[in-house]
């Protein structure tokens, strides 16, 4: 058995603690261990995004942050950016947009995205293109996706919708 | 709305996906998101060597290690006597564990189960194989060559006449003809021969292959994993590992994307055997570079083929000889891209000619209208020559040649009510055809075809005892068949498809069904719905009568009520819930199940409109505008129709542009991963648009034909078509690589 590290974190505000070896990612911590499986795997190498989760607030891959890495800090999940029985508008305008498919990338999607409109609430289309050229989506061809974020954004706003560049 | 066509009251409309909140939750549980207690972790041992016998295997020091439970090698499987047929288990048996050989890189050998993946993965490290290393072959011309190595000893080319001689890695030599090409070439005033070239790619999926498998000592083995159709892998579970159907219970995961790639078992019988050894469940999860190197990818071809036209643009006479990469066993898609490549189009003399090729990369798998980009590619970059030649708009140039309804297809038979003309007079007034284009800026259109499947279905429509329905699909729902199923029950149940719950059915609870694939399952296993519906509506009408007493033939359905006929006395209506509500005390459950064989899929077309602008300084391709025009039918959800173009749309792209499997000399993959193996981002990309062609499939309640395949098949071309515009320079060898155009702008400038 190799060594564990007694971890104390926050995750989705909930005070949370786990055991963990020197070289378990975040990722597999939050979907082995936890349960919480709506992070997804889908490269373990930083390149699709599947995996988006916040981290103090900033949007990192949970699978090149190490599970021993989030003692004392503060990790927010897709399950934690619908509150309680009301989606956030992210989630609601890629529902009615149809922005998902198979819907595997959609929770990296929904971190990635709101996590930008945290920060911009009012991006331009090139904005939230660059924002998620991190998230890899091979069902949606990216379009219904942008109109979504958009849409949302001006909701946040409580502004007339977006007008495409 | 077409002319003529019924108004409808759900069909056409765009609610949000049932599954919708699960998925954008994370509460939806995908292949790898399943676990139980007690579970061990798989992994499995893949050759370094792209071709080797192999001489022995020694798991000894890796069964040693604490908390491994069982290694399993092909010498644990039945031997699966040698077959043919659409499936070759033989070859799956093989490809699923190596035996005597390996024969790409990335070929399983072995597979353990440990109590942690760490221990899995520190046992394969100790699992001792002894290779004799082979001379390996890539290339699918050298591997014609009769001094390539082999990498099956007995196969012998079929479809040859006599049959030869010496074993070949040429599998099959396939040929579709008509006409008389010597008179057709004769005819024509122009004829452009060329060498067409594309690489392997990947599907792509953004989940991998994951499974849990659990045995019992009855016997009985449960599966749980994510697949384009759990029939399927129940089927090729029990072929391979010897076992009874009836043995064996496949529960669907949701699926994260397939595209094709998910229309085979990798994992699952490896799971269920390790389950069976250590008599704990099994899980195994694949990694992206596991994926890349050793699931199906779309093969790398060549391709020669020489068209010809008059000078009134009509096309004479083609020839056309495609040699396409099957991987390590046989099975490429060449027969469909001889078959598909042509079909937009009404040449009389034709000789197209595939061989199905082995080398030693992974077996293809289907990949989205499989074949059919390859082909088309090689076409429609013919065609755009020949209108340049000719002086005749690409568009006008199509047109002139359009299949039509009665119009023989190069396959064989006559098209009925098909939509091409209607896609090509589309896009021809559509705004981005006549957009002004800048320096170094194209425009390029290309069309494309696919057959649509329909095959076997199954479906259940259940009415619940307040009225509410369920519909019951034996399909995995892999972008947003569910709501789909659910409008149609809707539709003919006459109710809002918000009191219609649909879900998805594990191989123990609803009949037997093809896959999710072949864009068939909104039209067949939307057909089973709605003859489930209608055998629900003839109960809900007979229980009328019975509360009226009066005669079932005077009870009429309309938009969810039972009403009583002329002349029947004075009865309010009776709507679904109130009838179901009694139901217990007019003659029990309302329900309605179906099992077809679905016969009538209708083709699909489409043509594409790409505007590019090229940096000539690096070569890079940016897209600037995209239009698809696409035959759909009918569209259940144009909102999910919309997403199958795009998504295909984005697809072609990334084919055409940026995607290939790299391998090195010694058939090593250098690029199994997604920073290498580059897939379209979300900054490579403008908005896609789309404009859906309704040509009713006559066969259809509602018109349907499949959608899915088709958008992927004109990007190839038309991005390459624009290119040519943009640069003067035609690019026959995909991918479009900025280093390749910059190249051939080079070899333009100094030639």
């Amino acid at each position: 058995m190799d060594p564990k590290t007694h971890v104390h974190t926050h995750i989705n505000g909930e005070p949370v603690e786990f055991l963990s070896e020197a070289y378990r990612s975040l990722l597999e911590i939050l979907r082995d261990e936890l349960m919480l499986t709506g992070t997804k795997e889908g490269c373990t190498t930083g390149d699709c995004g599947a995996c988006s989760v916040t981290l103090d607030g900033r949007l990192v891959c949970s699978c090149l942050v190490l599970a021993v890495e989030a003692e004392g800090r503060r990790v927010g999940t897709v399950e934690g950016i619908a509150r309680g029985e009301t989606l956030h508008p992210v989630q609601q305008k890629l529902l009615e947009h149809a922005a998902l498919q198979c819907g595997v990338c959609t929770p990296g999607i929904v971190v990635a995205a709101t996590s930008l409109l945290e920060r911009n609430p009012d991006p331009t289309e090139r904005e939230v293109r660059y924002w998620l050229a991190g998230n890899l989506c091979r069902c949606t061809g990216y379009d219904k996706i942008i109109r979504a974020v958009l849409d949302a954004a001006s909701e946040l706003r409580g502004a007339s919708p977006n007008v495409l560049e | 709305m077409a002319k003529g066509q019924k108004k409808f009251r759900s069909v056409g409309t765009r609610p949000i996906r049932h599954d919708g909140i699960d998925k954008v939750t994370g509460r939806a549980n995908y292949g790898a998101d399943f676990a139980l207690p007690g579970m061990l972790w798989g992994g499995v041992l893949r050759s370094p060597h792209a071709h080797a016998r192999v001489l022995g295997i020694d798991a000894s020091k890796a069964l040693e290690i604490e908390g491994v439970k069982a290694v399993i090698t092909s010498a644990d499987l039945p031997v699966i006597e040698a077959g043919d047929g659409p499936t070759n288990f033989w070859d799956l048996s093989r490809n699923i564990l190596a035996r005597d050989k390996v024969l790409y890189h990335g070929h399983a050998v072995a597979a353990v189960a440990a109590t942690t993946a760490v221990i899995a993965a520190r046992a394969l490290e100790r699992v001792e194989v002894e290779y004799e290393v082979l001379p390996q072959v890539q290339d699918v011309m050298e591997a014609m060559s009769p001094d390539a190595p082999l990498l099956h000893e007995d196969m012998f080319t079929k479809g040859l006449d006599p049959k030869p001689e010496h074993p070949s890695n040429v599998a099959r030599r396939m040929e579709i003809a008509r006409g008389d090409l010597e008179n057709g070439f004769a005819q024509a005033n122009v004829v452009v021969e060329r060498e067409f070239t594309t690489r392997s790619v990947h599907q792509g999926y953004i989940e991998p292959h994951a499974v849990v498998a659990r045995t019992g000592e009855d016997g009985q083995v449960v599966v749980w994993c994510s697949s384009q159709g759990h029939f399927m892998v129940r089927q090729y579970c029990a072929t391979v590992l010897g076992l009874d159907t009836s043995q064996i219970k496949v529960i669907p995961a949701e699926i994260g994307g397939g595209f094709g790639g998910k229309t085979t078992v990798y994992l699952e019988p490896l799971a269920i055997l390790l389950s069976q050894r250590s008599g704990r469940p099994v899980k195994i999860v694949m990694s992206r570079e596991e994926e890349f190197r050793a699931t199906g990818p779309a093969p790398g071809s060549r391709i020669r083929a020489k068209l010809g036209a008059r000078n009134d643009g009509t096309l004479t006479a083609c020839e056309a000889q495609l040699y396409f990469e099957a991987g390590a066993f046989p099975g490429s898609p060449v027969m469909a891209a001889c078959m598909t490549m042509l079909a937009p189009y009404t040449v009389e003399n034709l000789s197209l000619v595939g061989y199905d090729v082995c080398v030693n990369k992974p077996k293809t798998a289907a990949y989205r209208a499989p074949g059919a980009p390859i082909g088309s590619f090689a076409i429609e970059t013919l065609i755009d020559e020949l209108a340049e030649m000719l002086g005749i708009d690409p568009v006008d140039l199509r047109l002139h040649n359009a299949a039509h309804e009665g119009s023989q297809a190069p396959y064989g038979p006559k098209f009925r009510r098909i939509g091409y003309r209607e896609t090509l007079e589309t896009a021809r007034a559509h705004p981005q055809y006549r957009t002004p284009l800048e320096r170094n800026q194209g425009r390029g259109v290309a069309s494309g075809f696919w057959f649509n499947a329909g095959m076997q279905s199954s479906a259940a429509v259940n009415v619940n005892e307040d009225g509410t329905v369920q519909v019951v699909s034996p399909n995995p729902d892999i972008g947003g068949s569910r709501v789909s199923l659910a409008l149609m029950a809707a539709e003919e149940l006459g109710i809002d498809v918000e009191r219609v719950r649909p879900v998805v059915a594990d191989t123990e609870t609803i009949g037997y069904s093809d896959l999710t694939g072949g864009s068939r399952v909104t039209f067949a296993t939307g057909m089973a719905v709605v003859e489930a519906a209608r055998k629900v509506i003839e109960q809900l009408r007979e229980r009328a009568a019975k509360i009226w007493g009066i005669d079932v033939s005077q009870v009429e359905w309309n938009e969810g009520y039972a009403l009583p006929g002329q002349g029947n006395g004075e009865h309010d209506p009776l709507s679904l819930a109130e009838i179901a509500t009694s139901a217990s005390r007019t003659g029990g459950t309302i329900c309605g199940n179906v099992s077809l064989n679905a016969r009538g899929a209708a083709p699909g077309f489409a043509t594409h409109i790409c505007d590019v602008e090229v940096d000539p300084e690096t070569g890079r391709v940016e897209i600037l505008r995209y239009a698809a025009v696409q035959d759909v039918g009918k569209a259940i959800h144009p909102s999910y129709v919309e997403g199958q173009m795009q998504g295909g749309v984005a697809q072609g792209i990334g084919w055409a542009l940026n995607e290939e499997l790299v391998y090195d000399e010694d058939g090593v993959l250098e690029n199994p991963g997604f920073l290498d193996y580059r897939i379209p981002v979300a900054s490579d990309l403008p908005m896609i648009d789309t404009i859906l062609v309704e040509v009713a499939n006559p066969t259809h309640p509602y018109g349907v034909r499949g959608v899915g395949e088709v958008p992927i098949v004109p990007p190839l071309a038309a991005v390459a078509n624009a290119i040519y515009a943009a640069t003067g320079v035609r690019m026959r060898d995909l991918p479009i690589s900025p280093p390749r155009l910059v190249d051939a702008l080079d070899g333009k400038h100094s030639g």
